[in-house]
């Protein structure tokens, strides 16, 4: 069996954002960038089918040489090999990203492919549904349990108050939500172990990007709210306030 | 010429607002780009089901029976995401339509990815707007978790947008012109090879209004103490119809379900009233819910970052306040 994680690098969540000179895209200064969460997920599924029943494991990014650093997080969680396509430019949408994944994940050809539900910088979760249509493959996104058989994957995908049970033909895109498993920390053998580790080079094989950032700006300020100080003697009053001023109940 | 569609989803025969939301949102963008638009429908509702949505001011409305479709894979089947993306974009090529708005919940946010590539249409998802400069088509989306706001341009002939539901209004229109037109799968080359993965069985939690669907929402921390106490934040909901949600932490700690959980990481959410109780207000925690139209904070720490965002608050021990607030709310609710 052979595995493949798509694997995007992101500001950290705590990330104080602010708009750069260019006004199209955050300023990175003190940035740190992540292994995207929801893709943490994702490795930790194919590193436990790893050591479940045997597998090749791969992780692929689109992106600068900065994205080396989420394929090395994923060594550090156990996957053995990984792949950077070397984004030609800064400038990339979901799409140009999907069929870069597109392309290389039609040469490897892997039984199996899991991405993060989506990534936490735009929060698209489109490119799971993208790249699976691009190769003709099914998918299921959101997935909080996976049941591998021999031909067949069975999954829990969330939905609004619920969840549905959904069965797929192998290969298939797996797109992984929280609750699917609980990621390791990596111990300092691995992360020593990952440095050294080669990261396989590809280029870029598609930059035709269909969107276009124009501008980027930061929600609206708020103006200073009613805090009211007395504890359960402004309850009262909290409720006047919802009804007469914000008439919202 | 641009025409635009309008995906309309019915799950178990039934529409949520954020259809309407969607269908009206179609009709205000066809006005400004003056074209036609039309919404499609895959159900097994009857004709008079479907005319409802004619309130909101489409003139056509297409129906696809879902068992009819179903058929083709035979099983017991719920639905297929892959065949449904197909019907869809084989509809919208068919018929010449170059924009699609499909509302921005879970199943629209499955189809509309594969859509994009079956229609080789650009894809902006889970937008707040939509806007049309000298006939160029861009919209507002959230990024970073609604840290910032990108606008988008479409650099395509085509474009599948879904659309944020809560954000755009439903409009009801004076009158109702709607025509319902059957169409077929076998007119859009449906094959069993659609069906790839198929939907077996949907469990719903009974009875419970989903945090991301809500108008409003009661959510609470850790400072609830413990997954007892939660009957506060519980009644409080029900007094005012609300959801309940809660912070990562105590999602963490097993006291409540992921399925609640508001955040970055978690359900990112735009009620009408959102009250936070016993929550720091964490920057990840923000992130999913300071778009809300009205934010109230109970917290006990005066300087607890959740009040720079509430537009009101109660510093106290919630406690003591939770039970005061319920009965207040009774009195006049
Ligand atoms: C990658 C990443 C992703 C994350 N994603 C999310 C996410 O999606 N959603 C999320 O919520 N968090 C997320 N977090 C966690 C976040 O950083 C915070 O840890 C979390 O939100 C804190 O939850 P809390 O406010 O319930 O708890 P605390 O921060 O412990 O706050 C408890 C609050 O309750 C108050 N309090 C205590 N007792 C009382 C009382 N008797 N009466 C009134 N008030 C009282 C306290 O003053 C305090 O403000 C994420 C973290 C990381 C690293
Ligand atoms: N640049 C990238 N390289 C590899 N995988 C990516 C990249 N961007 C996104 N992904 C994958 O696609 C998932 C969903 O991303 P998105 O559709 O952008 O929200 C992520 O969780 C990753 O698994």
């Amino acid at each position: 069996m052979k595995i493949a994680v798509c694997v995007s690098l992101v500001p950290d969540s705590t990330t104080k954002v602010k708009i750069g000179s260019s006004g199209k895209s955050i300023d990175e200064n003190g940035v740190t960038f992540i292994l995207n969460p929801y893709d943490e997920y994702a490795v930790e599924e194919a590193v436990q089918l790893k050591e479940k029943s045997g597998a090749e494991t791969y992780a692929i990014s689109f992106g600068s040489d900065r994205s080396k650093e989420a394929i090395k997080k994923a060594y550090q969680m156990g996957i053995e090999k990984g792949i950077l396509i070397k984004a030609n430019s800064d400038d990339y949408d979901s799409y140009t990203v999907a069929k870069n994944l597109a392309d290389a994940l039609n040469e490897l050809k892997p039984d199996l492919i899991f991405f993060g539900k989506q990534s936490i910088d735009f929060d698209g979760m489109a490119i799971p549904g993208m790249v699976a249509t691009l190769l003709n493959l099914p998918f299921v996104n959101v997935v909080t349990k996976l049941d591998v058989n021999r031909n067949e994957v069975t999954a829990e995908r969330e939905i609004e108050g619920g969840k549905e049970i959904i069965v797929s033909a192998l290969p298939a895109i797996i797109g992984a939500q929280k609750g699917l498993n609980n990621p390791r920390y990596p111990n300092l053998k691995s992360i020593m172990a990952s440095k050294s580790k080669p990261i396989e080079e590809k280029n870029s094989t598609y930059s035709g990007n269909k969107t276009e950032v124009i501008s980027m700006n930061l929600p609206p300020a708020k103006g200073k709210g009613k805090i009211l100080e007395n504890g359960a003697e402004s309850a009262a009053e909290l409720v006047k306030l919802l009804r007469d001023e914000a008439k919202i109940i | 010429m641009a025409k635009i569609l309008a995906y309309i989803e019915s799950k178990e025969n039934k529409f949520k607002n954020s259809a309407f939301e969607t269908i009206s949102e179609a009709k205000r963008l066809s006005g400004i780009l003056g074209c036609d638009f039309a919404s499609l429908v895959i159900s097994n509702q009857s004709a008079d089901e479907l005319k409802v949505l004619g309130d909101y001011g489409p003139e056509e409305i297409f129906h696809l029976n879902l068992d009819e479709m179903n058929s083709i894979k035979g099983g017991n089947i719920k639905y297929s995401y892959s065949a449904i993306a197909k019907a869809v974009s084989e509809f919208a090529k068919q018929n010449g339509f170059t924009i699609i708005l499909f509302s921005g919940t879970g199943f629209g946010k499955a189809l509309s990815p594969a859509v994009s590539i079956l229609t080789d249409s650009a894809l902006i998802s889970d937008i707040t707007g939509i806007n049309v400069n000298d006939g160029i088509i861009s919209a507002t989306k959230p990024v970073y978790a609604g840290k910032a706001f990108a606008e988008i341009k479409v650099n395509s002939a085509n474009v599948v947008l879904s659309l944020r539901p809560n954000v755009f209004k439903a409009e009801k229109t004076d009158s109702n012109n709607a025509k319902v037109t059957d169409i077929t799968s076998a007119s859009l080359n449906l094959s069993a090879n659609d069906f790839s993965a198929v939907v077996t069985e949907v469990v719903l939690s009974q009875g419970k209004i989903d945090v991301a669907e809500a108008d409003k929402i009661v959510s609470g921390g850790r400072g609830l103490k413990g997954p007892d106490n939660f009957h506060l934040i519980e009644e409080l909901a029900s007094v005012i119809g609300a959801a309940t949600g809660t912070s990562r932490a105590v999602v963490d700690a097993g006291w409540r379900p992921h399925s609640e959980q508001v955040g970055q990481t978690g359900k990112t959410v735009s009620p009408g009233l959102y009250i936070a109780c016993g929550i720091s207000g964490a920057i990840q925690h923000l992130a999913g819910m300071s778009s809300s139209k009205c934010i109230v904070a109970i917290n006990k720490d005066k300087d607890a970052p959740i009040f720079q965002v509430a537009d009101y608050g109660i510093i106290g021990d919630l406690f003591e306040v939770l039970p005061v607030l319920k009965e207040e709310f009774k009195k006049v609710l």
